[in-house]
């Protein structure tokens, strides 16, 4: 047993001042593959854990959100039907929404406006919820495990008063008591003073938001008492949502019921082909790397094939010189394994994907700006082991075999007569 | 004792480049003693060697090793063999480049798995007797011809072999430098080695050292 490590450690010894002494050629590969384990470990990372943090934080959302269709398109939702829902079967609560959007011509950003949904209380009074809590630097704000939607709180939304996402304050430069134009829909410009700004931790949604009172929403986009954009339904029973929406349909023909799992599988879709577009753009890289790679592990130079000749000449076997070649190979693609890697989580965790930011958040003018909680699934590291390590490692040991099995006297003829 | 009888060696069978260095050799090779194969060149001086030092196996014929067979081993006894019982030195040192004169003295002993404190003391052993102790830690590209050439020797002694083969060593060396060869030569056989040696150097076959003399002609032993 101790032969056969101390013959290991010879071996591995004899691997690693082989690759010091094609240093240019070993680190020149070893800095591709490190950039290629980079690029797909950071697109992997990112799309994983934004895919989690999206279902974390959707997972406070209503379970179901019902809209009035209009020839086949989203339309105001009559207050009325409301009482319509909330005689149906397993409803528990029915709650009005109303938001929309609002263009910003100058800065060519698209804003979310939401009315606080709004409850009642135990003594009967109408109040806006404050389960959704807590603004930004307030010091007595828990860490909540369960990441809401967004938050506020001690901020009273009084009329005339708007609480903004991150993303827009970043973008106009805009503080807390700065007072922000709209063009209402009939052309008249009204302000609203910034009362408050929405917490970082829930900027992967809450970005470009922007919470209104409802009289000054109502004003704004010029909707009457009598209508709402949308109405939440929360179910008794969480397994009977599907069951509920389709008692919707049927009840309200004219409209569309769009359950929590709509909301998710339409998250994983765009981030799954934001992650499978970046793989593809990188494929040339990829290929590139699998023909170079390739090159050099399967053609060994002149200069190995001598090398090979001598070690046999000189009493090594044919599995030693295999062995060899099998550390060399995996001392490369471990190492590039692991740089890359580590290299990524940095640069997905720690810098919020810098490089491939534009095109994996979105091409919208408010970027959101949020640290991703970092996600990672052993599934995720095999698959990225077994498409990088383990082509390559193989690809060096079969040429080597081939040189290998020749006569070792191959190293006399090289010299002898 | 090393035996072969009938032993042919074909290169590139069944091709039309079909070539047969060694036809139909037969000889006994005696312990303890300087053997030197010489004939011009082609003569299959190289290829004899090699088969007798297990490094190919011969086409037809057989090869005994102190009585066992071993022309028709497997490759991985066939190697055993090799790096216990033989030590070669070859025309060109084959030393590789990179590594230090130390390390490549220790290079056949790295698959035995020796520890390395004593490894590292044969292999200095070694050098010290062939006078480039002094080099142990240079690397092989500043070595002089004839230092290069001590330096495969003291790699082909390092598992203390039996036998040495060394393939025209003398080719590349100056008058001086073949004596200074010859002289270690003489070392071996004091100590009770068997050397067999390929040369048509006359220096070498000439020398009051060697104990006999095979010449070789066409892949045949002539006379």
């Amino acid at each position: 047993m101790i032969d056969w490590i101390e013959r290991q450690r010879y071996i591995i010894d004899f691997t690693l001042s082989s690759l010091l002494r094609r240093k240019v050629k070993n680190f020149g590969l070893l800095a591709l593959y490190t950039l290629i384990v980079f690029i797909l470990a950071s697109t992997m990372f990112f799309t994983y854990s934004i895919k989690k943090e999206a279902s974390i934080i959707l997972s406070e959302s209503p379970e179901i959100i019902v809209q009035k269709l209009s020839a086949g398109r989203h339309d105001q939702f009559p207050l009325s039907q409301m009482e319509t829902l909330k005689k149906i079967r397993g409803v528990a609560e029915v709650l009005p929404r109303l938001w929309g959007y609002y263009y910003e011509g100058g800065l060519g950003a698209n804003y979310t406006l939401l009315v606080p949904p709004v409850t009642t209380n135990k003594n009967g009074i109408e109040e806006t919820t404050d389960s959704i809590t807590s603004v930004e630097n307030k010091e007595n704000a828990p860490d909540n495990p369960d990441k809401p939607l967004f938050q506020y709180n001690d901020t009273k939304l009084k009329p005339g008063t708007i609480i903004i996402g991150q993303g827009i304050a970043r973008t106009r430069n805009s503080h807390v008591g700065d007072f922000m134009p709209f063009r209402a829909y009939d052309g008249s410009i009204v302000g609203f003073e910034i009362k408050g700004i929405l917490s970082s931790e829930s900027e992967l949604v809450s970005s470009d938001l922007i919470l209104i009172s409802e009289q000054d929403f109502r004003s704004l986009f010029g909707i009457g008492n009598d209508f709402v954009t949308d109405v939440t339904v929360a179910v008794v029973n969480p397994h009977e949502v599907s069951t509920v929406a389709s008692k919707i349909v049927n009840i309200l023909p004219d409209s569309r019921p769009i359950t929590r799992e709509d909301i998710l599988r339409t998250y994983e879709s765009i981030f799954n082909w934001r992650g499978g577009m970046m793989i593809v753009i990188f494929s040339a890289a990829v290929l590139a790397f699998v023909i170079f790679a390739w090159d050099k592990a399967s053609g060994l130079s002149a200069g190995e094939r001598q090398e090979i000749g001598i070690l046999k000449a000189i009493g090594w076997e044919t599995s030693d010189v295999i062995l060899m070649k099998f550390w060399e190979g995996a001392v490369i693609s471990l190492t590039a394994f692991f740089s890359g890697a580590i290299l990524a989580y940095i640069h997905v965790f720690f810098t919020g994907s810098l490089i491939f930011e534009p095109a994996l958040k979105g091409w919208s003018v408010l970027y959101p700006h949020f640290v991703l909680t970092p996600f990672i699934s052993v599934e995720q590291l095999a698959t990225l082991f077994f498409i990088t390590v383990i082509p390559y490692t193989v690809a060096t040991i079969v040429p080597t075999w081939r040189a290998a099995t020749i006569d070792p006297d191959s190293a006399m003829r090289h010299s002898g007569d | 004792m090393i035996e072969l009888s009938k032993v042919r060696k074909v290169f590139n069978a069944d091709n039309p480049n079909e070539f047969s260095a060694l036809n139909g050799v037969s000889v006994k090779i005696s312990q303890h003693q300087l053997t030197v194969l010489t004939g011009p060149s082609g003569s299959g001086k190289t290829t004899l060697l090699s088969i007798i030092g297990c490094m190919s196996r011969p086409t037809a014929g057989r090869v005994r090793l102190d009585g066992r067979v071993i022309s028709s081993l497997p490759e991985r006894f066939l190697t055993d063999i090799r790096r216990k019982t033989f030590g070669f030195i070859f025309q060109q040192p084959n030393l590789i480049k990179g590594l230090t004169v130390l390390e490549n003295v220790m290079l056949p002993a790295y698959p035995l798995g020796e520890s390395y404190s004593l490894l590292k003391a044969k292999a200095i052993f070694g050098l010290d007797s062939l006078g480039i102790a002094n080099k142990a830690n240079a690397k092989v590209e500043w070595l002089s011809g004839g230092e290069a050439q001590r330096a495969s020797i003291a790699r082909a002694l390092i598992n203390n072999p039996s036998i040495i083969i060394a393939d025209e060593p003398t080719a590349h060396l100056d008058t001086n430098l073949s004596f200074r060869f010859m002289e270690i030569i003489e070392n071996f056989k004091t100590e009770g080695k068997t050397v067999i040696i390929s040369s048509h150097d006359p220096l070498v076959y000439n020398s009051s050292l060697v104990d006999r003399l095979i010449k070789l002609r066409d892949g045949q032993i002539e006379g």
